[in-house]
């Protein structure tokens, strides 16, 4: 009742018809949002009980007592921490050669006008939307067939390593970050440059104190997304890590429904663990996240 | 096509815009007068600018060509051979081969095709409208907005490895969920909603629309802000009701979110690879062209020629979505 009151003098017009709908829409919400919450919530729900109380009473039950040693002994069990580390150790560099490589294409094709601009631009474009499956095998054969000492890789390859991985990582997120970055870039006024430019400033001082800087708001929303992007690809590290601890988090947790004999509180705790870093970028990024998900889509 | 220009211009309205009027007053305190008529004039560039630029577009090129553009020239190639993966002398012409091979004597190539084509049309028909739908009601001014908005986001951060694993977790056999609320769970009727080879690709659709709803959603709240207020009020003065409003002036006003929309829930379905893959490999019901990619390719049994002809195939359906959209995002600008 409160928010038809509260409505009616703003809406003029069609507000009788609008608080009528709403409880229909209310209800249709809640039941989506219900049902959207179900799988999480019973994950967390099975990875809160003991193994014991679930083979007592069964998993649809509410008896027993609830506590955090399924997570303790997935995190130990499962060398969490291991995998966490593979991660943080491959998104961080990916995160960041892509937002530089990304920003300085962007910068050469949307503030410098030249032949080849709109030519490069569609090439980067494509070649983020190719399915990663189509370039496998290619990828895994030349990476097996470039030789390194063994001193910096012990398969003797750049398989196995996590190089394999930021390389491709990057190379496939630049394309994405490119186009996003170059809209942006265009959308700034030309004179910010051209003024510098009279100024005696190089490409490069353009580039890095005046364009850059601005473009703060568009990098700090890329910065977010990519990093979910890269902590959540599954993909690459699969095709080039073979050695299972040297697997990041995502890729991981497909080997513990092994690892953990379908104990499903055991892996329910572990998926929850997993779930945790992008819980955390979601609430205290949330803004960011969207922004960068519809800046790139906004270009149509 | 103009939201974009919009968006960094309005941000620029804060802090960013100090900055450049900085950059500007700072030029122009030191060459007064000369900038304005000057400004229009292309400028030669230093030697030392075009060596600095030569890099800034060289480096990312080179990253691009060398680990995406070579790779899918080398998988075409590669298509037309027979190699075992170890030598590269032993690369051996194929000419058609592989292809007669996926085609006629490969028992999961059409299956994967009817699954790539059946999930293209459960994300087409069911999840992006859910996401639409959802977006409309949402945009609405309406109570606890921002709380459902939260909770539908909430699977597009996680990974579809993950989600595959959080919905086994549901759809188990013995333990899932899903089996308690139908009554089943324990007895000979329980359904093993990922393990039977009948319904394990719908049980697998529906994991993959708990995020796509939720990504799609999104895209149309931001799509449906940029909507000209005016419009509509110019559909309520015509005498339309909402649903004609919606379809004739809100939707079609939204043409670059509708093609951005498209095109991701085309590549998506062409994609799918992780849920199946966490399932069961894309095995026994879950066949998708991008598992059999991959189960040519790793594993004993390496047959490259094969697994780049399944490349291929997966190449070309691609390149369809993405033709589409590099057409009607830069055909614009090059005629410009």
């Amino acid at each position: 009742m409160s928010t038809i009151a509260r409505t009616l003098p703003v809406q003029t017009g069609r507000t009788g018809k609008t608080g009528k709908r709403h409880y229909g829409t209310h209800i249709f919400l809640i039941v989506m949002a219900a049902i959207w919450l179900v799988p999480l919530v019973w994950s967390l729900y099975t990875a809160l009980r003991s193994k014991e109380d679930t083979d007592k009473y069964g998993y649809f039950s509410i008896g027993g007592t609830f506590s955090f040693d399924n997570f303790i002994q997935a995190w130990n069990q499962g060398g969490f921490s291991k995998y966490f580390l593979n991660s943080v150790l491959i998104t961080v560099p990916t995160v960041l050669l892509t937002l530089l490589f990304a920003s300085m294409m962007a910068f050469a094709v949307s503030r410098v006008s030249w032949k080849f601009n709109i030519t490069l631009l569609i090439m980067f474009t494509a070649g983020n939307l190719l399915p990663p499956q189509v370039l496998a095998a290619p990828l895994f054969e030349m990476f097996k067939h470039v030789s390194l000492p063994y001193a910096v890789s012990d398969s003797g390859n750049l398989l196995n390593t996590y190089i394999a991985v930021i390389i491709v990582d990057t190379a496939f997120q630049i394309g994405f970050c490119t186009f996003v970055l170059s809209n942006y870039m265009k959308a700034l006024p030309d004179d910010l440059t051209e003024a510098a430019m009279v100024d005696g400033a190089g490409i490069w001082r353009q580039y890095w104190s005046i364009i850059l800087p601005l473009c703060r708001p568009a990098l700090a929303a890329l910065g977010t997304l990519q990093v979910i992007f890269i902590y959540n690809d599954f993909f690459w590290p699969l095709l080039f890590i073979q050695s299972g601890d040297r697997l990041p988090i995502t890729t991981a947790i497909n080997n513990l429904q092994g690892q953990f004999l379908s104990n499903y509180n055991l892996i329910a705790a572990g998926a929850m663990i997993t779930l945790i870093p992008t819980l955390l970028i979601y609430l205290v990024l949330q803004r960011q996240f969207v922004a960068g998900l519809t800046l790139g889509a906004s270009k149509g | 096509m103009s939201t974009t220009a919009e968006k960094p211009a309005s941000q620029n309205g804060g802090p960013p815009d100090d900055g450049s009027r900085k950059a500007a007053s700072r030029a122009g305190e030191q060459v007064p007068g000369r900038t304005r008529t000057k400004s229009r004039k292309v400028r030669r560039l230093s030697r030392r600018d075009k060596i600095v630029l030569g890099v800034m577009v060289g480096l990312p090129t080179l990253i691009q060509l060398l680990f995406v553009w070579l790779p899918t020239l080398f998988s075409i190639g590669l298509s037309f051979t027979r190699w075992n993966g170890l030598d590269v002398a032993d690369i051996k012409q194929a000419g058609l081969d592989n292809y007669e091979f996926i085609s006629q004597n490969y028992p999961p190539f059409w299956p994967a095709i009817q699954h790539n084509v059946l999930w293209l049309a459960f994300l087409a028909l069911i999840a992006t409208p859910l996401g639409l739908l959802l977006a409309v009601l949402l945009d609405q001014k309406i109570r606890g907005s921002k709380i459902y908005q939260s909770i539908f986001f909430t699977p597009v951060m996680l990974s579809l490895a993950l989600i595959g694993i959080i919905w086994q977790l549901f759809y188990n056999r013995d333990s899932g969920l899903l089996n308690f609320l139908l009554g089943t769970a324990g007895t000979p009727q329980a359904v093993d909603w990922f393990g039977d080879s009948n319904v394990n690709i719908w049980a697998a659709m529906i994991a993959a629309t708990w995020r796509h709803a939720g990504y799609v959603m999104i895209l149309y709240l931001a799509g449906l802000k940029g909507v000209d207020p005016s419009l509509r009020e110019a559909a309520a003065i015509d005498g339309a009701n909402a649903v004609q409003t919606f379809f004739r002036v809100v939707f079609p006003a939204m043409r670059p979110v509708n093609i951005v929309i498209v095109v991701i829930t085309i590549i998506e379905s062409l994609r799918a690879f992780d849920i199946v893959y966490v399932i069961n490999r894309g095995t026994n019901g879950l066949e998708l062209l991008s598992a059999l990619v991959i189960q040519n390719l790793i594993g004993e049994g390496q047959v490259i020629g094969v697994g780049s002809a399944l490349a291929v195939v997966l190449l070309v359906i691609s390149l369809v979505p993405i033709v589409f959209y590099l057409i009607r995002t830069f055909g614009k600008e090059k005629e410009a």
